[in-house]
């Protein structure tokens, strides 16, 4: 493991935050890491698949955490790395795309995540594709994984993420004419504060909270 | 009901490309069509999302040509609960009773992934007890059976086959009274956490489940009677909603509908989680890619389910009184419950250890039911074989006692996708069949 990237920072020691802590230790600063890249070789199968990503030049690092593998990909490089993926190393099936937004990740804010799986190997790996939050431009594998329609527009409608070439990029869950992309870190969750015998519960996001 | 038969409400004339535009809410067809001299009409019928034949609020637009459907297309949303973003301000317990709710026909199967995807992060998967691990496959088996009788059931009903209908909810409440007898909730049980389950089984449980498999070997064979070679109910799925192997991985569907392409793909076997490799049962297939198969392997995997569900029942026998939660006091829930005489609530004896004994258990208690335990970084995808097919929790942490992210990929959702590929050219009847073989819940599609 090694160039461990922080993606955010955490306050505090006890997890509490607001409390007026008195102690001095709620100004302890701690780095958010996420795991590290591996080095090669990664073991078993997973350096052929890393070979056959290097061929289309896209590939920027390999994390391997919990015996899952994250291939990270430059996103101009994606869809040749789809295809090469499907068409020589038979993950036939994609399960999707998830979008991750990581607000203090600078230049790189937002994560589209797409899982895949070869039926015929057995073998399951994780895409990462990143873009920054001032230019949300991926491109689309609808092409080369039709599945990938909806999950799609579901990141667009969630993240904001543009998915170059989709052939219809609408939002999906919600109303069409709804403002902001809901399931951003910077977009409040809502609520209000319910009163029940005197006493007043706030709405989850403004509950004491733990980091 | 209105009735606008010269102007559209939400498009002028001159709004549209395609000409003058009809909106029709449900009134004599003759005094419309008198009005239309165009031959060549489009017609597009907006079915739902408030229609008994959708499956839940699903949304379909129709293009039809006399009863030929040309073009289909869904719309869905009308559902969403925002549950992945609730999840993001609950600590990693409190989110198994949020995920619980998506897919409200198999509950535990959306427990079931998130809590294998926290076990992951947490490196805890070969530290849940062999009791915990029997329990949730039980459970989940119970859920399979089921889950697919609602399929059955609701999916006849909407054939017009109603005698499906009464017998299938008749069974599935035997099911139900299992759950709550076991979880004490019928559904939305929040049961599975990470670590193992919340409770232990109760007393008498085991005799329960004997019964209830008893009652359905015999029910079983029952459906099979009833409809198997049945005439209408074969007429009207036989070579309805088409989709071969390559359609179904081109769209990513998996379940009973890719298995009813003859491929055998069940994660249980392929991928097995939570002890399946020790179960003996086979993966069910048909080879005519339409709604009859489906319908067939979903009867024939009632019948494995209550195979594997004989099994586990055999097996927790002989775990009376072993561990249903993992050791590590960090991480497991103190759930501590016990009957008293006003029903469940905390067991007293529990309540004595922390008021009365132990300040450092009452801390202990305190820290871990306020603040949760801390996930380590990274990200897991665990998926599990859902009724519906391939359920998975794409979980992120960031270290902390929230979760950062919780995207689940729900079968429904993607299977629908299957909607415009399996109906078009097809009478508008074989619709609703072949929405019904997809069996899409509507709780998980929107989520």
């Amino acid at each position: 493991m090694s160039e461990i990237e922080p993606v955010g920072t955490r306050q505090g020691m006890f997890g509490v935050e607001g409390t007026g802590d008195t102690s001095g230790y709620g100004g302890l600063v701690a780095p958010v890491t996420l795991p590290g890249s591996a080095e090669r070789p990664f073991g078993g199968w997973y350096d052929e698949v890393a070979d056959a990503i290097e061929t289309t030049m896209g590939l920027e690092r390999v994390v391997v955490h919990r015996n899952e593998i994250t291939f990270h990909v430059r996103r101009q490089d994606l869809p040749a790395v789809a295809k090469v993926l499907r068409d020589e190393q038979r993950f036939e099936f994609c399960a999707g795309v998830s979008g991750v937004h990581y607000p203090d990740d600078t230049g790189r804010e937002l994560h589209a995540v797409y899982h895949l799986l070869s039926m015929t190997h057995n073998r399951r790996i994780r895409l990462e594709v990143t873009c920054p939050d001032a230019d949300p431009h991926i491109p689309s594998i609808v092409a080369i994984y039709p599945t990938n329609d909806w999950h799609e527009r579901e990141a667009w409608d969630f993240f904001g993420i543009i998915f170059d070439g989709h052939p219809a990029l609408t939002r999906i869950q919600m109303p069409d004419d709804w403002p902001g992309h809901p399931q951003r870190k910077d977009y409040p969750l809502g609520g209000i504060p319910v009163e029940y015998k005197g006493g007043t519960v706030p709405p989850p996001d403004q509950r004491r909270s733990y980091n | 009901m209105t009735t606008s038969t010269s102007e559209d409400a939400y498009a002028s004339s001159a709004d549209t490309t395609g000409g003058r535009v009809f909106t029709v809410t449900g009134q004599d067809w003759d005094s419309i069509s008198a009005a239309i001299d165009d031959a060549d009409e489009r017609i597009v019928v907006n079915m739902g999302p408030q229609h008994p034949s959708t499956h839940g609020v699903l949304r379909l637009i129709l293009e039809l040509e006399g009863e030929t459907v040309t073009e289909a297309r869904c719309g869905i949303g009308y559902l969403h609960t925002g549950i992945e973003k609730n999840m993001e301000y609950r600590s990693w317990t409190q989110g198994v009773t949020f995920c619980t709710r998506m897919d409200y026909l198999s509950p535990f199967y959306n427990e079931m992934t998130y809590v294998l995807g926290v076990e992951r992060l947490l490196d805890i998967e070969d530290d849940i007890p062999e009791k915990a691990q029997v329990m949730r496959v039980l459970l989940m088996e119970l859920n399979r059976i089921s889950s697919h009788l609602v399929c059955i059931a609701t999916g006849g009903m909407e054939i017009g086959a109603l005698t499906v209908m009464t017998i299938g909810f008749r069974e599935r409440e035997m099911v139900l009274d299992l759950f709550e007898l076991i979880t004490g909730l019928r559904m939305n049980h929040a049961f599975f956490r990470p670590g193992g389950v919340a409770q232990d089984l109760p007393p008498g449980a085991l005799d329960e489940i004997r019964d209830f498999v008893k009652i359905m070997k015999k029910r079983l064979p029952e459906y099979a009677a009833l409809c198997n070679a049945n005439p209408i109910f074969k007429a009207r799925l036989d070579n309805v909603g088409h989709l071969d192997l390559a359609g179904c991985l081109a769209l990513g569907i998996s379940g009973p509908v890719l298995r009813s392409t003859g491929y055998g793909w069940d994660l249980r076997k392929t991928q097995p989680y939570s002890g399946y490799e020790d179960y003996d049962f086979d993966v069910q297939t048909w080879d005519t890619c339409d709604a009859y198969g489906r319908f067939r392997v979903r009867l024939n995997e009632m019948s494995e389910s209550l195979r594997i569900v004989e099994q586990a029942a055999e097996r927790l026998a002989g775990l009376e009184g072993a561990p249903v939660m993992v050791a590590d006091k960090k991480v497991a829930w103190p759930s501590q419950l016990a009957i008293g005489s006003d029903g469940m609530g905390n067991s007293l004896d529990h309540i004595r250890h922390i008021m009365g004994e132990s300040m450092e258990g009452l801390i202990h208690h305190f820290k871990l039911v306020t603040e949760g335990f801390r996930v380590p970084a990274g990200q897991a995808y665990v998926p599990v074989e859902s009724p519906r097919g391939e359920l998975g929790a794409h979980v992120v942490s960031d270290g902390g006692t929230r979760p950062f992210r919780a995207h689940f990929r729900d079968p429904s959702f993607t299977n629908l996708q299957a909607t415009s590929v399996m109906s078009e050219g097809g009478m508008i009847a074989d619709v609703i069949v072949a929405i019904a073989s997809i069996d899409p819940v509507m709780g998980g599609v929107d989520r």
